[in-house]
């Protein structure tokens, strides 16, 4: 006998929300892909349960309720890279990763500033295995010198704006990004790396890149850029958003603005709480080239203490495929970007929770309902009413990264045959079972 | 130190034996202006210069004495895990058209004297090139032989030859010893690998 | 026996005094080779050695090409001024056609740093890096530690400025580790946009004002300053390099007695060397080249033949 009532219930879980300040045993209820109930465990529900089908029932004893994790930073690729990650691909890799929903950045080619590429990207998405959010371009061309059509972009969807992957040099570009999303309440998220600090730079600056003769990439670079974006949003009282946060200036920058009041808010990648620049003499391996670079341990140790003061506001992976034949090749030359979606949970719960820096109540928060304030979207919750989307966590399975099972299309991941805790037990994408 | 059992030769029989080798070299090489000493590093080296010294004590000819490292001529460079320490070569005179006495301590297999006949045929064409050697102990794999033996050692393969010189160890003499690896247990191990290679093929 | 601790030369970073020391007594042998009537020898006959040279350079190849033909090698050149990507073939196809050529022994120059890295993990001939971006020039540091050795018969306690561009100077990096490794003591100095961050953690005196870099040293080892330096903006002008940091005759007299006069060439004269001084009775420039043929046997010699460990 199946249920009418319900279409799938989740038992035995332990649900963490976040944005509810919810964190006990309960069951959950779901209906047409919302979530209709949530109830602690009593001898009545367990009673209801009867009536349920077993395919019906979630056993989540030993798991983590959680709701569907939000990617604020990802690489899809398509159009015109396919070769290295299709929506579809992405999407898949994204809910073998636990995420939902995530947001794709708009570096595709053509590049996502205009109505006819997002409706391409959304449609594209429409039976994919996550939620994607579009952002758009904040300049025309990426090019950084008129912006693009942010009003058209926004009436169809798009949550926020950015660059990303180049800096808006031009400040006074950057001014009126700034003043005109304000019409439309959305976020500019910044790129911060100046242009001119960084040219040529394939790895941060520091006695490494002396050593090993590398043009690096200096960490006041990002520490400029972040400290004229908070001027330009106190000025204009805009909305900014600092991506891949990973200097120790840069998070100092954050807190004070912050602390004045300024509406800015940051995310920081798994890369830059793990990895030091030590880390490329040792194999010169080109997954650990990524803009901004990798860099030393005060930076990491600062990106970790922004996590835990709340001054960094969100986990995001930036994950950026590149095509096995594209990364094989000499280090300077290789693209820059590593792929993350797959790995960020694990890596969050083995470097972050296990290491007594986050609870888990604190990670989960980061990677659902702040991306979610930060850009009002719809998800990010298990507030009864919304959207199903959940993700339950095997929170200390011990597992291996094997390059054989990512679903993403590319393998650039400088993490292949690390041992990690925390694992997706499944992911719920509107109440349908998208991995387990 | 070896055991007194094991000592071939002495400091007297070695004089001796370097003393006639030194007449020898006279009477086949009537030209005394002719000739030229060459010993292979290291303990050739010490035995090229004592010979010399002989045949100016006879002759009051100094006959000029040069010294040769044949690692760079080695056949079996590329089949050792370890590269010869090369030692420096110093021969500081011409040797073409001269009567080139070469000189070594323990001809046996035959491979280093080739190494250094070849290695002679770069620094010139010489009127000839004869061979001296202290002790001959058999087991060539090459077609050579020596001008002037000092002793004829009869070995077995398992065995070292052995020269001490004053130089170098504050005595001299020659002794026989075995080889520091149990021979009987390599030879079955040899055995067995050659039975497996037998098998395979 | 004589072994070298790796299979490969890629650097001189990490290399043991014993291993150096090896180099340089090796070296010494095949320094009478070449004085020979018949500068050859038959030690490496069989084994195949390919030249691969991603960038332009006359000097270092032919000094290999020498030294690989002296040793009986059989040699190949291989080079292009475009890189890999630029030409349209891959590097590691281009390394895997090298290797079904079944070559023992590849000395390669390259742009990026850790391209001889590259190599050793994808064939298994022996790789000498004959320069890599602005990471390391091994043989070039070590006919440098080579020439200052035979000169004093040591290199220990002995006090050697490198004089010029030091943030991309390879042969800068590769001496630093050797000297410093071998007990010499190290002055940097050059203009401080051509010093790279952090560079006092190389462990050596640095400075900006050459008369105090030169003041009780023994030798200077000067190199070339590439001219689009100063295109680029690094330095003003070129005849401002001059004055600060050519080492002139005036220069000379800060330094000890018995100094020595260092220059890997190509020299810029009249820029960071005058020619005076290049050719004055104590520069060892030309002698620096001859030792460079010789240092270059001996790496090929030491690591020819040497298979990854367990084979």
């Amino acid at each position: 006998m199946a249920s009418k009532k319900y279409d799938l219930v989740i038992k035995n879980g332990r649900v963490i929300d976040p944005a509810l300040g919810f964190g006990k045993d309960a069951y959950v209820f779901i209906k047409d892909g919302y979530i209709k109930k949530i109830v602690p465990p009593s001898a009545a529900v367990k009673r209801e349960l009867k009536n349920f089908d077993e395919r019906q029932i979630v056993d989540a004893h030993d798991k983590l309720v959680v709701p569907g994790l939000i990617d604020m930073h990802v690489h899809l690729r398509e159009p015109g890279y396919e070769r290295a990650e299709t929506v579809a691909s992405g999407c898949r890799a994204a809910a073998a990763g636990g995420f939902t929903s995530l947001c794709c950045m708009p570096n595709t080619n053509p590049c996502i500033d205009n109505q006819e590429t997002v409706k391409f990207v959304q449609d594209r998405a429409k039976s994919a295995d996550a939620h994607v959010y579009v952002i758009g371009a904040i300049t025309k061309n990426i090019a950084g010198e008129e912006l693009s059509e942010i009003g058209d972009l926004f009436n169809i969807g798009v949550v926020a704006v950015t660059d990303d992957g180049h800096y808006v040099q031009n400040p006074e570009i950057m001014r009126r990004a700034l003043e005109y999303t304000k019409m439309f309440d959305i976020p500019v998220l910044q790129h911060a790396e100046d242009v001119y600090l960084c040219a040529g730079g394939v790895m941060n600056e520091s006695f490494q890149s002396t050593r090993l003769g590398m043009k690096g990439s200096p960490a006041v670079a990002e520490e400029i850029a972040v400290l004229r974006d908070i001027a330009l949003c106190r000025f204009t009282g805009g909305r900014l958003h600092i991506q891949h946060v990973s200097t120790r200036g840069a998070v100092e920058a954050i807190r004070k603005a912050k602390q004045e009041g300024v509406n800015v808010t940051a995310e920081a990648c798994p890369h830059h709480f793990i990895f030091t620049d030590d880390e490329i003499a040792k194999g010169f391996n080109t997954n650990l080239r990524v803009n901004p670079p990798l860099r030393t341990a005060e930076d990491r140790d600062a990106v970790i203490e922004g996590l835990i003061d709340g001054t960094i506001d969100c986990i995001a992976s930036d994950h950026a495929p590149h095509s096995e034949e594209d990364k094989d090749c000499e280090f300077d030359l290789a693209p820059a970007g590593m792929i993350g979606l797959e790995t960020t949970l694990g890596l969050v719960k083995t470097y972050l929770i296990d290491k007594g820096y986050l609870s888990w109540a604190d990670a989960i928060r980061k990677m659902t309902s702040n991306p979610s304030k930060i850009l009002k979207l719809e998800r990010g919750t298990l507030e009864e009413g919304k959207i199903a989307d959940i993700t339950i966590i095997d929170p200390d399975k011990k597992w291996t990264v094997d390059a054989n099972k990512f679903r993403s299309k590319s393998k650039n991941s400088p993490y292949i045959g690390w041992k990690l805790s925390g694992k997706v037990f499944k992911t719920i994408l509107e109440g349908k079972i998208v991995f387990e | 130190m070896p055991k007194k059992t094991d000592i071939v030769l002495d400091e007297k029989k070695i004089n001796r034996a370097l003393t006639r080798i030194a007449h020898e070299i006279l009477e086949h090489n009537p030209d005394f202006n002719s000739l030229v000493i060459i010993g292979i590093i290291t303990r050739g080296a010490f035995l090229a210069q004592r010979i010399a010294a002989i045949i100016e004590q006879l002759e009051g000819v100094k006959v000029p004495v040069g010294l040769m490292d044949i690692g760079l001529y080695r056949d079996d460079v590329h089949s050792k895990l370890d590269q010869p320490v090369v030692e420096r070569t110093e021969i500081l005179f011409d040797i073409v058209d001269r009567n080139v006495i070469l000189v070594d301590d323990v001809l046996f297999t035959g491979r280093t004297v080739r190494a250094a006949l070849d290695q002679i045929v770069d620094f010139g064409r010489p009127r000839t090139i004869q061979l001296a050697v202290l002790i001959d102990r058999g087991f060539r794999e090459l077609p050579i032989r020596a001008d002037y033996v000092g002793v004829n050692i009869p070995t077995s393969k398992d065995e070292q030859v052995i020269l001490n010189v004053k130089e170098k160890e504050g005595i001299d003499q020659v002794y026989i010893q075995r080889k520091n690896n149990k021979p009987d247990a390599q030879k079955k191990s040899s055995l067995k690998t050659s039975l497996k290679k037998t098998k395979r093929g | 026996m004589g072994n070298l601790q790796s299979r490969h030369l890629l650097g001189l970073e990490g290399v043991s005094q014993e291993d150096i020391m090896l180099i340089l007594k090796t070296t010494d042998s095949f320094r009478e080779v070449i004085e020979r009537t018949i500068k050859k020898v038959p030690t490496l006959r069989g084994i195949t050695v390919l030249n691969l040279f991603y960038e332009p350079s006359t000097r270092t190849r032919i000094s290999f090409e020498l030294a690989e033909k002296r040793l009986s090698a059989d040699t190949i050149n291989f080079s292009t001024s475009t890189s890999s990507v630029k030409k349209g073939e891959s590097l590691r196809d281009t390394v895997q056609n090298i290797e079904a050529m079944k070559i023992d022994m590849v000395v390669v120059r390259h742009s990026s740093t850790g391209v001889p890295y590259y190599l050793t993990q994808c064939m298994d001939a022996n790789i000498i890096n004959a320069g890599d971006g602005a990471h390391e020039h091994p043989t070039q540091a070590l006919l440098d530690l080579y020439t200052i050795w035979k000169k004093y018969g040591k290199l220990d306690g002995l006090r050697v400025v490198l004089v010029g561009d030091v943030k991309h100077s390879r042969v800068i990096r590769s001496n630093i580790w050797g000297l410093k490794t071998m007990g010499a003591s190290v002055a940097l100095c050059g203009p401080a946009t051509l010093l790279p961050y952090e560079v006092e953690e190389f462990g050596c005196d640095v400075y900006t004002n050459i008369d105090e870099a030169l003041d009780g040293a023994d030798v200077v080892n000067v190199m070339r300053i590439q001219l689009e330096r100063q295109q680029l903006g690094m330095f003003p002008s070129r005849r401002e390099y001059t004055n600060l940091f050519g080492i002139n005759k005036e220069r000379l007299k800060l330094l000890n007695k018995n100094y020595t006069i260092m220059h890997p060439g190509p020299m810029n004269r009249g820029v960071e060397i005058t020619s005076e001084v290049a050719d004055g009775k104590h520069s060892v420039i030309l002698e620096q080249v001859t030792n460079g043929q010789a240092v270059r046997m001996a790496v090929l010699y030491l690591l020819s033949g040497r298979k990854e460990e367990g084979e």
